[in-house]
This record gives C-alpha cells, structure tokens and sequence, in this order.
C-alpha cells in the first residue's frame, strides 16, 4: 500500500489502474477532465484511451466495449450526460459483460458549468445503479467495486462525484497497478443488442426485475450504512456526509448515503427507530424524496420544507446552520463573517494575447448593432467585452444564431463558436442553417486545442489523447461539405485582414463562415514560441485609453498614460489599434 | 470539532498556489499526518482571483469555514484583504506586498484600496508582509516567489522545516531545486517570528 496526497481526479484515475481498466473514453468537461488526463499521459498506460469528440460518441464507444466483455471508463461532466442520454437510456436494457463505469461529475454552484442538474436524477430514470464519494478515499475505493458491480449485474453504473471531491485532495492509500490480460470478443446476441420492439420490451422487463436485487447489494456493499446514536438522525449523502461528520454531535444518529437506488425496507427500519430525522444533500432531493416515501409518522426535516436549499452548493457552514435550525445542534461553532465590502472583482477573463480577443474586437468593428449568440469555452468571457448574448448548451451559438436569423429581427447574426465546440455538437447545426437558407456569419474561434478545460487535443490537433499524430481535420472542408460557398481563414492578431473578410461576408447573403486561426497563447507558450514584448512610448501617448479598452490584462492605465506589464505575449494587437502610432515591439523604435 | 491546523492560500491564477499546495500536502505525507484540500481548477484560472484550502491533519471535509483558518497566505496584497474573513480573530498572515490591480480597474473605471489603507486593515492580524517578488529574483528566479513565501510561512506552520524542504525538493523540477532550495531559506529568513 502506498499513501499519496493526490487531487479527486488523480485519485479516481488511479482506482481505474488499480481496476485493470481496458478502455477509456470520454469528452473534457470541468470538473472531470483531469481523470483522462492523468490516465492518458501515464508513461506506463496499457489501456486504449481516447478523447471523443462528444459524450454521445463517447458513450457509444465504451458500451461497445464492455459488450466485448473489456472493462471501460467512461468520463464526462454533467450536462454531457445529456448529450450521452440517448445511448444510456437504452444501455440499461442491453446491459454490459464487461464492467463499465459512466463518470457524470457534477458541479452544485456552477463553478464552471451551465447549470446545477443532478446525476443521481439520471441514474433514477435509467434505472441504473449510482454511486456518489463523500471523499477523495471514498471515491478511489468506489471505481473497483463499481467495476465489479457492473459485471455483476450486468448493468452500466453510474459513478457521480462532485466539484468538492474532483478537485478535492487528500493522502489516499492506493492500491498496486494491474495490467489486464482481458481481450475483447464480441459474442453476437441480436436478441440483447438489436433493440427492435420485440427485443426490447423484454429487455425492460428485465432491467425492471434487477432493481429489488440492485437495493440489496448496495447495502451488503456498504456503501449506504448507519449508526444509531440517539433517538434524532441526520442522513447524508455525497460530500454533505463529510461536512455533517465534522459537526455530529454526541446522541445524534448517522446514516450516509453512498449509493441509489436505496433499499425502502431497509431505510425504512432506521427512520422509524428515531424521533425527527434531517436530511442533508446537495441538489435535488434525491435521499429525502426516499426517506419521505418509508417516514410514515416520523417528521423530516429537509428540502420539502425549506430546511436546506435546492441549489448551490452545501458548506460547513451552511451544514451547520441547517443542523441548528432544525434543532440538532445548540451552538453553532460557525457564526457568520463579514467581508470586506467594495473590493474590485477579479473575475477570469481571457489572458494577455488570447486569439479571441482580436477576433471580437474586429467582429464589434464591423458588426455593430448585431446579435452574438455564443457558445461554451474561453471564448465565453467575451461577455466582458459585449460579444456575447447568449450561451446555452455545447454547439448552440449556430442554432441559436438560425433561429434568430429566421425569427425575423432585421439585426445581423453574428455567432462564435471555438473549434473543439463546432466539432463537438456545432457541424449540425451548420448544416441545418445552410439548408434552410438562414443569413448569418459563423466565426469559427480555431485555437486548435480545447483549451478551457486544460488543453485537450481534439480532431483538429492533428494528435490523440496519447500524443500520437492523426490527421487533423479540415475545418474549411467540413464547412465547405455543409454546403457553404464563403468561408475564409483569418489571423486574429491581424485586425485589418480580420475586418476585411468579415466585410465581406457582411455584403453577402446566406451562411458564411470566417474561421479565426491562432494558436492558443498557452500553447504557444509551452511551444516555445517567443514574440518580442510590446511597449507604450509615454511622450506620444495622449491617454486616450482605446487600449486599455481593448481589455488586455497586460495594458495597465496609470498618471494618464498607458504601460504595458510582463504578461504581454507579444500578439501586437494594441499596436495596431493606438491611433497615434505609440505602441511598438521593445527594443525598436 | 476537527483539530486541524486550516490555511487558506490565496492568489492570481497562474501564480503557483497549487504547488504551494502540493508541497504542503507532501510535507504532511513526510510526517505521516492526514491533509486535506481544495482549489479552484478550470475557468477560474484564467488570471481570476483563486484560492486554495489546506486542512493539516484534517479528517473531514476539505473546506475551511470562514472565520476558521489559522493562516493565510496571500501571494498577492488585494487578494489577502479580499479574503482576510477567512481567518480566526487571532490568525496570522503571510503576504506578499505584490500588487496586481484586477483588470476591472482599468477597464470599468472601479477603484481599489490604496496599499497603505490595504496593509492598515490587514495589521488587524499578527502579519508578516514581505516582497516575495523581488526575493525571488535575488535566489535566482521570479518563479520561485510561491517558495519563498512557504518559507516565510514556515514559521509558524506545525509542520517541521525539514519536511517542508524535503518536500519542496520532492516536488519541483529537478533542474530548479537549488534556486527553490534558497527561495525557501530567504523566505525563512525574512519572515523570521511575528
């Protein structure tokens, strides 16, 4: 045994080692990238391990796989889940014979999300079992019993960590690597794998009669266990299970919730054994809903009724206020602070010669009054910049932007979309639009990588997962194959060639698409890539800040004057846009 | 109640809180003691304001309540001011007398705090204010100025110099562990006691 002081993620991955994992595949998403990651750059890695260009694709393959009979990995963050709903719904009717573990990681808070959807809620409508950590260590012991869970049930499993145990860290006892020896052999089964109607209704029936035999080996595993204290308890799940432990007071019972679905008789026997129960979860009510069904008499305490919130996520604090109000604990250790009011924010914005600001820049100067529906990446912090009206799903700048066109606003539809994103779910869309003759400008924000999510390489990387070369796709060819006539590549450092084209495609009608090329300025960074670093002559500059608006974290504005800092890059952007020629390359003149 | 020691590291993305992190969670590996931790990864990185929690011998939870941590550490002047509720009435802080103004300053016209009115409100605590940028340059590299803070940190952490050193050696590139090696020591040196 081996102890480690490892991030969530890096925790997870290694339980999958530990697993003898075969295949892995997955789409990057905050906060469960780092799972793939830390697998796929592995010196030592024996699994095939890809990064797919969705979660649907991803899905799709890792199921394959585990009718091979391998063991696979699936990842993906929670609202990729929703792209992947398709393939899970009807997984749970096929089952698997290999183990396959679906890592949906949720994000109460929204830290870097869309939204604060429940994963739990998805293993409940599919019917499949769902576990969920309350720490790092929970979650590394979690992935060999969902494997082995899996294969014994013949079902997929759905393992659901949260941002708080992802990007967590602890010191982890690890177990030793294996190296699988399995080889995968598809055994041909139309009457388990080709879902016609005949096929299926009795697939359901059987995925139906699994679930009192799913109950009951979740509590034999113990992942869901008890401990009566007292003639009060608090039930818990997921990291709220850890917050509630710090603060348990003496006499007060504990039940933790580490998997659904949750056995009623069993549940039931504890809750009658008390008084009043609290039940304390993050997101939907998923435990509560359960404890409600079995409490009969015994009050509970909970979502229902405005004991603990629907949304955000829980704290210590906010445990313990919860625990007080409900009467489980007298002194609250955690009264509230105040904070220092009237501090600038310091929100992320997009770094010192990021592609994406020249390319909104140019798209402001052409496109004045227009409509920028956006999408999900970097490039969704041009809402600084006011080049961003809306963001919803992955790929839904394009769709957006149609629906728009042909709504009958008279404005002009311009939408951006990065590389990864337009790969992802946005090629659709395109060609939708193309189809039914929408008139819109597409920019395509082509930094080569994804980089939101720590630098993934994707189709149009010209790498895999692995590092290992693959031809890269042609954007210009997709869009041209999707029907459009107009699409020009641009370099967003060059404002004036970017204004250019985008004026041209401005005169135009129907679905023109501009894709703005540069590398991502981290990339470039590791790449070795050095550009000479830019400076203000302060006699010619006449303050009249168009570069500080320009919003660069390396312009800075001080005693009338601009300057820049060491985190300029060199992208020579403000250079091209000072009116009176007092930004140039250090050193020269 | 949990008997950990909490710090709260705090500072810009991109200036090393993570592996301040890691080499105080390798420190503890050394000592044979529980850690626990939580940092802010994916969109807060870029250049946003981060923060990073460390529970030494923690068994719970990763986060520290506020009004809970025993020590702060700011690599950046603002940022400690923005996140001094953290700390218990008698916790300490080590800052770096750095100031970055965020963006937000230039770009929607919002004032900050001068940095005399900034330190005056931060001396409501035991404080230790060093220019860890420039000590940095002096060792050998600007890179190193997150060490030099853990090294004037060190002071008054529970957690022994040896294993903290061990652990700086442990975890950054092999080529700069002399420089680090001596970014740790300065920062030792010009923390001293507070």
């Amino acid at each position: 045994m081996e102890r480690k002081y490892l991030l969530g993620n890096e925790a997870i991955a290694h339980a999958c080692i530990e697993s003898g994992v075969d295949f892995v595949s997955g789409y990057p998403g905050t906060p469960s990238s780092e799972v793939i990651d830390t697998l796929r750059t592995r010196p030592d890695r024996t699994a095939y391990i890809e990064w797919s260009v969705n979660e649907k694709v991803a899905l799709e393959n890792a199921l394959a796989a585990a009718w091979c009979g391998v063991r696979a990995l699936c990842t993906m963050k929670h609202v990729g889940l929703n792209v992947a709903a398709d393939p899970l719904m009807t997984s749970a009717y096929t089952g698997v014979t290999g183990g396959l573990v679906i890592m949906s990681a949720d994000d109460p808070f929204a830290h870097s999300s869309q939204n604060e959807q429940d994963s739990r809620c998805y293993a409940h409508f599919a019917r499949v079992p769902c576990l969920d950590p309350a720490s790092v260590q929970e979650a590394h012991d979690m992935i060999p019993e969902a494997f082995l869970l899996s294969e014994e049930l013949g079902l997929p499993v759905i393992f659901r960590p949260t941002t708080r145990i992802c990007h967590s860290k602890g010191d982890v006892e690890l177990g030793p690597a294996v190296t699988s020896t399995r080889k995968g052999e598809f055994h041909k089964n139309p009457r388990q794998y080709v879902v016609i109607p005949a096929h299926t209704r009795i697939l359901h029936k059987k995925l139906n009669e699994k679930q009192p035999v799913i109950r009951k080996r979740l509590v034999e595993k113990g992942f869901n266990r008890f401990d009566v204290r007292g003639k009060t308890a608090i039930i818990a799940s997921g990291i709220a299970a850890s917050y509630v432990r710090e603060l348990l007071p003496p006499g007060v019972s504990f039940m933790k919730i580490g998997a659904y679905p949750i056995d009623e008789a069993w549940l039931g026997d504890f809750v009658k054994k008390h008084e009043k129960v609290l039940v304390i979860e993050e997101l939907a009510p998923e435990v509560e809903e359960t404890v409600r069904q079995v409490a009969g008499c015994v009050p509970v305490f909970g979502k229902k009724n405005g004991y603990s919130p629907y949304e955000g996520e829980l704290s210590p604090a906010a445990v313990a206020a919860m625990m007080e109000k409900a009467g489980f604990l007298k002194n609250n250790p955690f009264p509230q602070v105040s904070h220092v009011q009237d501090l600038p924010p310091r929100p992320p914005i997009l770094c010192a010669g990021c592609l994406h600001r020249g390319a909104y820049f140019a798209i402001k100067k052409v496109f004045k009054d227009a409509i920028y529906p956006s999408d999900i990446g970097c490039y969704t912090l041009g809402l600084q910049l006011g080049v961003v009206d809306t963001c919803i799903c992955m790929g839904a700048s394009i769709t957006v932007a149609s629906g728009i066109a042909h709504s009958g606003d008279p404005r002009d539809v311009v939408c951006t979309i990065g590389d990864a994103t337009f790969l992802h779910t946005g090629i659709q869309g395109l060609m939708n639009a193309v189809y039914n003759n929408a008139n819109m400008t597409v920019v395509i924000l082509d930094n080569r990588i994804t980089a939101m999510t720590g630098h993934q390489p994707n189709p149009n990387t010209g790498a895999t997962a692995c590092g290992v070369e693959t031809p890269a796709v042609s954007l210009d060819a997709i869009c041209r194959a999707c029907g459009v006539t107009f699409v020009e590549t641009v370099d967003p450092y060059d404002i004036t060639g970017t204004v250019n084209v985008l004026q041209e495609a401005k005169k135009r009608k129907g679905v023109k698409v501009v894709i703005a090329r540069q590398m991502c300025v981290i990339s470039a960074r590791r790449a070795g890539v050095k550009r000479g670093r830019y400076m203000v002559d302060t006699e010619a500059c006449t303050g009249c800040g168009t570069c500080v608006r320009f919003g660069c974290p390396a312009i800075e504005f001080s005693d009338e004057k601009a300057c820049i800092n060491d985190l300029c890059s060199g992208c020579s952007v403000c250079a091209q846009l000072c009116p009176v020629g007092a930004i140039g390359r250090e050193g020269k003149k | 109640m949990s008997g950990s020691y909490d710090i709260l590291i705090v500072g810009i993305g991109g200036q090393g809180t993570i592996l301040a992190s890691n080499i105080l969670g390798e420190a503890c590996l050394i000592e044979n003691r529980h850690i626990r931790g939580a940092e802010t990864h994916g969109m807060a990185q870029r250049g946003g304001s981060v923060e990073s929690h460390i529970r030494i011998d923690g068994e719970f939870g990763p986060m520290i309540p506020p009004g809970h941590a025993d020590l702060l550490i700011s690599f950046d002047l603002l940022e400690a001011h923005r996140y001094s509720y953290f700390l218990k009435n008698d916790g300490k802080m080590v800052v770096n007398s750095h100031l970055v103004l965020p963006t937000s300053v230039y770009t929607q016209k919002l004032t900050a705090p001068l940095e005399v009115e900034i330190i005056a409100a931060l001396k409501k605590h035991p404080l230790c204010l060093l220019d860890a940028d420039s000590l940095a340059i002096e060792t050998g590299s600007p890179l190193s100025a997150n060490v030099v803070m853990l090294g004037a940190a060190s002071n008054v952490m529970p957690l022994n110099p040896e294993s903290l050193l061990d652990a700086v050696k442990r975890l950054v590139p092999k080529k700069t562990v002399e420089i680090n090696v001596k970014a740790f020591e300065t920062g030792r040196k010009a923390g001293g006691k507070f």
